[in-house]
C-alpha cells in the first residue's frame, strides 16, 4: 500500500487482529451449533462425548417441520411473486409518472420498514377476528406481501436508476405504445434489477416469523413458526441440525449469487473508483 | 392510453397500501375500545386501556425496550464500524467475499434460527458456561440465559449484518481523495481517519443508527426466546395479551404507545443527529 507508509506496526497488527476477533463472533453461534448438531445425547453439552447424525434425520422427518416448510414455500413463492409484479409497476410509476398522492402512497408501502411486525400482524388479526374471517393462506400471503414489498421497491429503484432513459424515448419516438415501451425495453432492462430484488423478498419472506406467528393457525404454520413451537416443547438438537441445515444452505446461495451476480455491486457497496 | 397504463400499474399497489392502513386502522380503533372479558367482541370507546399502562410491569416494559435499543444500537456500530471498513476497503477479493459472506448471511436467516444458536451458546449446559467452567474462570454457571445481558449480547449479534450492511455504503461513497489530500499535508493514518474518514461516513452512520433502533425495537423472538418471559419488553408483552390472552383491546394499545414512544425516540434522534451531520459537513 503505496499511499500510507507511514502505518505503526502496531496499528498494522492490531486492525487485521481486530477484524479476526469480530469475524469470530460473528460466527461463533454458527460454529456451536454445528457442534451441538452432531451431539448425541438428547441434552446440551460441550464438548460432545459422541457423535450422530439422528437429529438431522428428526429434523428431516419431522412432521410439523415438513409442514411448515410447505407452508413457508407457500406463502414465500406466492407472496415474493405478487409483490414482485405489483412493486415493479408501482416503481416505474414513480420514476417515470406524475400522479396525485403519489408521496403519500410510496411512504404508506414503505412504512413496513418501519412499524413493528407484531403491530401489523396484531392488526391484521384484528381484522379477520372481526370480519368473521378465518386464518388461512390468504391472509398470511396478503401480510407477507406488505411486509416485502419495500424491499422489491427499493431494488427496483437501484435498477432504474442505472438504466438508460434515452432508450425508452427513442422506442416511443420510433412509434411504440406506452405498454409496448414498457414490455420490450423497460421491464428487460430492468430484469436483474427484478431477480436480485425478487430473491431478496423471497428470502425475507421464508424467514419471516414474527408477524406470520400472529396471522397463522396450526394449519398454515410456517417453518419459522414451527420451530419457535418446538424450541417451546423440545430441547434437544433437533432444531441445531434444522439450524445447521438453514445456515448452510443460505450460505451457499448467497456464495454463488455473489459468483454470479457480484452482491458487493447489488447491495450497493463497492466503491465506484 | 397513458393513464389506463398508469392505472394499471398504480392500482394493485393501492391495494396494498388500503391493506396496511386498515390493519394499522384496527390497532389503533381497538386500542380506544374497553375489553370484554372471554370474548372477541369489543365494548365501547375508552381511554382506561392507556391509563391501564402505568403499571409497573408495562413501565418496566417500556425502559427494557428502551434500555435495549439504545445499548445494542451503540455496540452494533462499534463492532460493525471496523468490519464495514475491512468490507469495503480490503483489496484481496477472496478475503473481502468471505467478510462479506460472514457478515451479511445472517440478515438471510431469520430471527428464529438466529437467537436459537444463541441459546446454546448461553445455556447453563451450553458453550459460554462450559468453556469458562472448563477454564475454572467460573465456579458456577453464569447466568445469561433469561437475563438482560444475554438479549443484549444476541441482540447486538443480530443487528450487525444490517449495520455493517449500511456503515459499508456509506464509507464506500467516501471520496478517497479527501484522505490523500489529508496525508499530503501531512496528517497521520490515525489523524486521517478521525477527522477526515470518520466524519465522512456520518450519513452510513446515522442510517445505521436509526435502523438499528427500529428493528431492536420491534425484536420479538429475541427477547421471547432468551428474555424467557423475564426481561419484558413491548413486543413480548403485545403477544402474551394479545395472542396468548386474546385482550386484542390492551395489545392494541401497548402497540400504540410503543409506536408513539419509537416515534418520539426516533424524532429525538432525528435532531440528535442533525447535529451530528454539521459535524460531517465540510
Amino acid at each position: 500500500m503505496k499511499h500510507r507508509p507511514s502505518l505503526p506496526l502496531a496499528l498494522r497488527i492490531a486492525g487485521p487482529a481486530l477484524i479476526v476477533l469480530l469475524l469470530g463472533f460473528v460466527l461463533l453461534p454458527v460454529i456451536v451449533v454445528t457442534i451441538a448438531s452432531f451431539n448425541e445425547k438428547a441434552l446440551l453439552s460441550f464438548p460432545p462425548q459422541s457423535w450422530s447424525l439422528k437429529w438431522f434425520e428428526r429434523a428431516l422427518t419431522y412432521p410439523d417441520f415438513r409442514g411448515g416448510f410447505r407452508a413457508s414455500i407457500i406463502a414465500t413463492l406466492w407472496s415474493s411473486t405478487i409483490a414482485l409484479v405489483i412493486g415493479t409497476g408501482m416503481a416505474i410509476a414513480i420514476k417515470r409518472f406524475e400522479f396525485p398522492g403519489k408521496n403519500t402512497l410510496e411512504a404508506i408501502l414503505l412504512s413496513p420498514l418501519v412499524i413493528p411486525h407484531f403491530t401489523l400482524g396484531l392488526g391484521l388479526l384484528i381484522l379477520v377476528s372481526q370480519l368473521g374471517a378465518g386464518r388461512g393462506y390468504g391472509l398470511l400471503i396478503a401480510c407477507h406481501v406488505m411486509l416485502v414489498l419495500p424491499f422489491v421497491l427499493r431494488s427496483v429503484y437501484v435498477s432504474m436508476e442505472n438504466l438508460d432513459e434515452r432508450l425508452e424515448q427513442v422506442a416511443s419516438s420510433l412509434g411504440a405504445s406506452p405498454v409496448r415501451v414498457l414490455f420490450t425495453i423497460t421491464v428487460p432492462l430492468l430484469s436483474p434489477g427484478l431477480f436480485g430484488g425478487w430473491l431478496f423478498a423471497a428470502i425475507m419472506s421464508f424467514s419471516e416469523f414474527t408477524a406470520s406467528l400472529f396471522v397463522t393457525t396450526q394449519a398454515t404454520q410456517t417453518l419459522p413458526v414451527a420451530m419457535y413451537n418446538y424450541v417451546r416443547e423440545y430441547a434437544d438438537p433437533t432444531l441445531a441440525a434444522l439450524s445447521v441445515l438453514y445456515i448452510f444452505t443460505t450460505a451457499v446461495a448467497l456464495i454463488i449469487a455473489n459468483f454470479f451476480l457480484g452482491l458487493g455491486r447489488i447491495l450497493n457497496i463497492e466503491e465506484s473508483h | 392510453m397513458r393513464s389506463r397504463l398508469k392505472f394499471f400499474l398504480v392500482f394493485p399497489s393501492v391495494l396494498v397500501a388500503l391493506g396496511v392502513c386498515v390493519a394499522l386502522l384496527s390497532v389503533f380503533q381497538f386500542s380506544l375500545r374497553a375489553y370484554i372479558p372471554g370474548s372477541l367482541e369489543v365494548g365501547g370507546f375508552t381511554l382506561a386501556n392507556f391509563t391501564g399502562l402505568s403499571k409497573p410491569i408495562y413501565q418496566t416494559a417500556f425502559w427494557n425496550t428502551l434500555a435495549l435499543s439504545v445499548e445494542t444500537t451503540l455496540w452494533t456500530l462499534l463492532v460493525g464500524y471496523p468490519l464495514a471498513y475491512a468490507l469495503v476497503r480490503v483489496r484481496d477479493r477472496l478475503l473481502k467475499s468471505f467478510i462479506l459472506i460472514v457478515s451479511i448471511t445472517p440478515l438471510f436467516l431469520g430471527e428464529i434460527v438466529r437467537t436459537y444458536t444463541w441459546i446454546i451458546v448461553l445455556g447453563s449446559n451450553g458453550f459460554a458456561n462450559s468453556l469458562l467452567l472448563k477454564m475454572g474462570l467460573v465456579d458456577t454457571p453464569l447466568p445469561l440465559m433469561f437475563t438482560k445481558l444475554g438479549v443484549l449480547i444476541a441482540l447486538v449479534h443480530i443487528t450487525i449484518p444490517v449495520v455493517v450492511l449500511m456503515l459499508a455504503t456509506g464509507i464506500a461513497h467516501i471520496d478517497r481523495d479527501y484522505e490523500k489530500a489529508a496525508q499530503s499535508l501531512g496528517a497521520g493514518p490515525i489523524q486521517t481517519f478521525l477527522t477526515v474518514t470518520l466524519p465522512l461516513s456520518m450519513p452510513g452512520i446515522i442510517a445505521a443508527m436509526t435502523t438499528s433502533f427500529a428493528w431492536t425495537f420491534s425484536a420479538f423472538a429475541t427477547p421471547q426466546m432468551i428474555g424467557g418471559g423475564r426481561v419484558p419488553t413491548i413486543s413480548t408483552l403485545v403477544y402474551q395479551l394479545g395472542l396468548a390472552s386474546t385482550n386484542f383491546p390492551f395489545a392494541a394499545s401497548l402497540s400504540v404507545a410503543g409506536l408513539l414512544f419509537t416515534t418520539a425516540a426516533l424524532a429525538m434522534m432525528g435532531v440528535g443527529t442533525r447535529r451530528l451531520k454539521k459535524l460531517g459537513a465540510h
